[in-house]
């Protein structure tokens, strides 16, 4: 063994206490974003000072589904496109644990569409993590309700001519508290969002543009991961406070990246207890786990 | 032991369910009988003519739905047209007198009317047409003790309107004891 | 343990088979309810969303059926006692998730108030034909618990009785009602809270770090569970798994997960399974039926009873597991085993199977969209003595 390896085997990789070694190598491709947004979240909750306990991470199905399983915490993986509703019932048992659901843009937007927008009307006290490839990765690169139009998939051999959501903008008009959007290489900005959003009381959202490199690069030809990475990033526009009507991603083109929406107002369960109070007075214990 | 199958229709709003549930609930609560209620459920109960199905034994009840009444409590002419046909032989119709127009009967059925709404009205509050006709039921037929019924009732209206529809029932009960035949001929008896 | 007090609407009660189950619920300490509107079983939605406020619990009406089965197993996990409610095509979408609590071994009651079908059938109208998607709905191979209610009565006592087996079995359990049952209104008694005994849920004694989640209890019984928010910071999948809860895709690590589940229920079948059993000794034909249908054939019974014809009954107040064991038991005895159910044949395949041509066996089907005549009940036990 040369000195070098052994230098490389004896460090600890400094997020090690966030993930479950036992369960390292990933499963994920090389230069996928996954690796960058993970580390941020890591060090999101580690720069927070946060009580690992405290944390539950649930994902549902898909690259990024996978999530769940690495990150040393409480952890879920759900079923496809279940991540929040299984988040919901957790976070209202447990009110004290920060519940972040981190999954994909098929499993949150397509299959759990429904659970999206009403989590978001109800103000529900989670985070949502959505890293958005474009693509149904772990599928083999079928064409999502994401797929700018024009680009090729699976299922869109001839290029996608479905109009996308605009995830920022469904966010917000569902009623989140805090809407960001970043790529996979911001990743400071997308540490202190991921901050913000998990500081934030009520449903916040981030979305993460990452690249997939295996799939969604190959059938485009936009060359290797980190040239798709380094596209995203360079040709982003940061835009505090942007009109959501104005942050449509088309095919390789500019990408609006910023803060879009921090607002305060009462979440799910601040609403059920005042109700309850306003009901029944004092003889309301008010919920609390 | 003795089965006693009575239907009560009506149209949405009238409390037909109520009625029902009252009787159910005032044999097998208040008196030691068994009593299953079943009811029509769907648009017909959120509005035009809905029923409720009662089934009071002294055994358990095996078989839930009603099948030749017994006694009918009718509140609508199209309810009363609707289940007119199914009655027992000898069953017996309580109806109210200003909202059923009466067609023939079998040679061993009877019929008794009140006029329930103009007894609800002269209380004050029509609503309580229904509990008039349960006091009137109580008075006209023996299912259970008239005391039983009447504890249902105060039981299981509203808070705050328990004198309102005691008053009601006591008056649908006066008018059956004073009015009606087979009352009579039983106090005789 | 004994139910709180504050639980227990202790007394006699005029209600009907919905709110009987609500109330069972409560008793037993549920504490989170998530559900859908759907007839006929919205009503124990809406008795567990007036009462709950003052009892701590909460309820809350998901976006559709997918997601209240997610949002009860999600609150199972954060430590409550969880319940749903549907019927009819809802039941076909809790399906899929029904399917991950069996994976996730997760403690909740899923309550089926059946309607005719299949699609949107008769809402409102009673039915039993869902009863083999009870045991095979959700795709794989799994062991279920499903009980059948004959009466609000029952309504209660077996809404408890299914907390208790899901947590004493850590799995969902189904209570199979129907419309019937659902909306038939009766006395219901409902005991002091000290006369009802309530399973509570299993913790792992463990220490964080030395505990996984499907680790076996120390006498190789059922596993405890693993709380959230203590220092375990485990994992759980609906992958195949092994006892860490970690994904292992493999077929060796697929048996042991699968055999798991399925031997939880059919190891301890004789704890489970309750049959009520009457007049079996000197029986040539057998009726056998479940919730409703055990109590509308009664009549006929007693009839070919007082004719002399030697008919036994049994009333399968469990219906999954499937009585097995009694059933091969009775085909070698008896002339003829008929099972009464409102629906073309489903658990009389069952019996079917197990009487293996040992004796005979017929149906008393029905489409459903009311309950079978007595007469045709009684007409099958003449026929079956012919």
């Amino acid at each position: 063994m040369s000195v070098q390896t052994k230098q490389l085997e004896e460090r600890v990789h400094p997020m090690e206490k966030l993930l479950r070694m036992d369960r390292i190598p990933h499963i994920w491709c090389p230069t996928c974003g996954l690796g960058t947004t993970i580390t941020a979240l890591a060090a999101a909750i580690d720069q927070m000072k946060l009580d690992y306990d405290n944390i539950a991470v649930v994902s549902g199905i898909g690259c990024t589904g996978r999530v769940a399983g690495y990150m040393k915490v409480d952890s879920f993986h759900t079923t496809h496109g279940r991540s929040i509703p299984f988040a919901v019932g957790l976070s209202i048992a447990k009110p004290k644990t920060k519940v972040i659901v981190f999954s994909g843009d098929g499993d949150l937007i397509s299959i759990g569409g429904n659970h999206f927008i009403h989590t978001a009307r109800r103000n529900m006290d989670i985070t949502v993590i959505c890293v958005n490839n474009f693509i149904y990765a772990m599928t083999g690169g079928q064409v999502a309700p994401t797929t700018p139009l024009t680009a090729k998939s699976a299922t869109s051999p001839y290029g996608c001519y479905e109009h996308p959501f605009n995830l920022p903008l469904l966010a917000a008009s569902s009623g989140a508290s805090y809407v960001a959007r970043w790529t996979a290489l911001h990743i400071r900005r997308l540490t202190t969002a991921l901050k913000e959003a998990i500081s934030k009381k009520g449903f916040s959202f981030v979305e993460v543009i990452a690249p997939c490199s295996t799939l969604y690069a190959r059938l485009n030809k936009l060359g290797s991961g980190l040239d798709l990475m380094k596209f995203y990033h360079d040709n982003s526009e940061i835009k505090h406070g942007a009109d959501l009507k104005d942050v449509d991603i088309e095919f390789q083109s500019k990408i609006t990246v910023g803060k879009f929406v921090d607002i305060e107002k009462p979440t799910y369960l601040e609403c059920l207890n005042a109700n309850n109070k306003r009901v029944f007075g004092d003889k309301y214990q008010p919920y609390g786990g | 032991m003795a089965t006693t199958e009575i239907r009560i229709t009506g149209f949405g709003g009238q409390g037909v369910i109520l009625c029902g549930y009252i009787i159910g609930k005032g044999a097998s609560i208040f008196h030691d009988q068994h009593a299953t209620l079943t009811q029509s459920f769907g648009p017909e109960a959120r509005g035009s003519a809905c029923s409720a199905q009662v089934v009071v034994s002294g055994d358990r009840i095996l078989y839930p739905y009603v099948t030749a009444p017994h006694v009918m409590l009718a509140m609508s002419h199209d309810g009363y047209i609707t289940h007119k046909d199914s009655m027992a032989k000898d069953g017996i119709i309580l109806y109210e007198k200003d909202l059923v127009k009466l067609e023939k009967l079998g040679p061993k059925q009877k019929a008794f009317g009140v006029p329930a709404t103009r007894i609800a009205e002269e209380l004050g509050r029509k609503i309580v047409l229904n509990i008039v006709m349960l006091g009137f039921f109580a008075g006209a037929t023996d299912v259970m003790p008239a005391e039983s019924l009447r504890k249902a009732v105060e039981s299981s209206v509203p808070e705050g309107t328990e004198e309102l529809n005691l008053k009601a029932f006591d008056r649908g009960y006066e008018y059956a004891v004073k009015g009606s035949k087979t009352k009579a001929e039983a106090e005789v008896a | 343990m004994k139910a709180d007090p504050k639980n227990v609407l202790t007394g006699a009660h005029y209600l009907d088979g919905n709110h009987a189950c609500a109330e069972g619920a409560i008793a037993a300490g549920c504490k989170f309810f998530a559900g859908y509107p759907i007839t006929p079983s919205t009503e124990i939605a809406e008795r567990v969303s007036r009462r709950f406020p003052l009892l701590g619990g909460v309820f809350i009406q998901m976006e559709d059926e997918l997601a209240s089965m997610n949002a009860i197993l999600g609150a199972a996990w954060g430590g409550k006692k969880t319940m749903s409610c549907t019927s009819g095509p809802g039941f076909c979408l809790m399906m899929e998730n029904f399917g991950l609590g069996l994976m996730l071994e997760t403690p909740t009651v899923l309550v089926n108030v059946q309607r005719g079908g299949p699609s949107t059938g008769l809402p409102t109208l009673p039915g039993q034909a869902d009863m083999m998607q009870a045991k095979w709905g959700s795709h794989g191979d799994y062991e279920v618990i499903a009980l059948a209610p004959d009466s609000p009565q029952e309504s209660f006592e077996l809404t408890i009785h299914a907390f208790n087996l899901s947590e004493k079995y850590r799995m969902p359990v189904l209570i199979m009602t129907d419309e019937c049952v659902g909306h038939m209104t009766e006395k219901v008694v409902i005991p002091e809270a000290d006369q009802i005994d309530l399973v509570e849920r299993r913790f792992t004694k463990k220490k964080p770090g030395e505990a996984w989640p499907y680790d076996p209890a120390d006498d190789g019984g059922i596993s405890p569970m693993l709380p959230v928010g203590e220092g375990h910071r485990f994992h759980i999948t609906g992958l195949t798994h092994d006892h860490r809860g970690y994904p292992v895709i493999n077929a060796e690590a697929h048996e042991q997960n699968v055999r798991h589940m399925i031997d939880k229920v059919v190891k301890n079948a004789d704890d489970i399974i309750w049959l009520e059993e009457k007049d079996i000794d000197d029986a040539e034909v057998v009726l056998m039926a479940y919730g409703i249908s055990s109590r509308v054939m009664q009549p006929a019974i007693a009839k070919a009873r007082k004719e002399g014809i030697k008919v036994g009954q049994i009333k399968m107040v469990t219906v999954w597991p499937f009585p097995e064991k009694r059933v091969r038991e009775l085909a070698s005895k008896v002339k003829s085993l008929i099972m009464v159910e409102l629906n073309c044949g489903q658990m009389f395949l069952e019996m079917d199977r197990c009487a293996a041509g040992k004796c005979k066996t017929g149906l008393v089907g029905h489409f459903g969209g009311t309950v079978h005549k007595p007469e045709d009940i009684y007409k099958a036990i003449k026929e079956s003595i012919k």
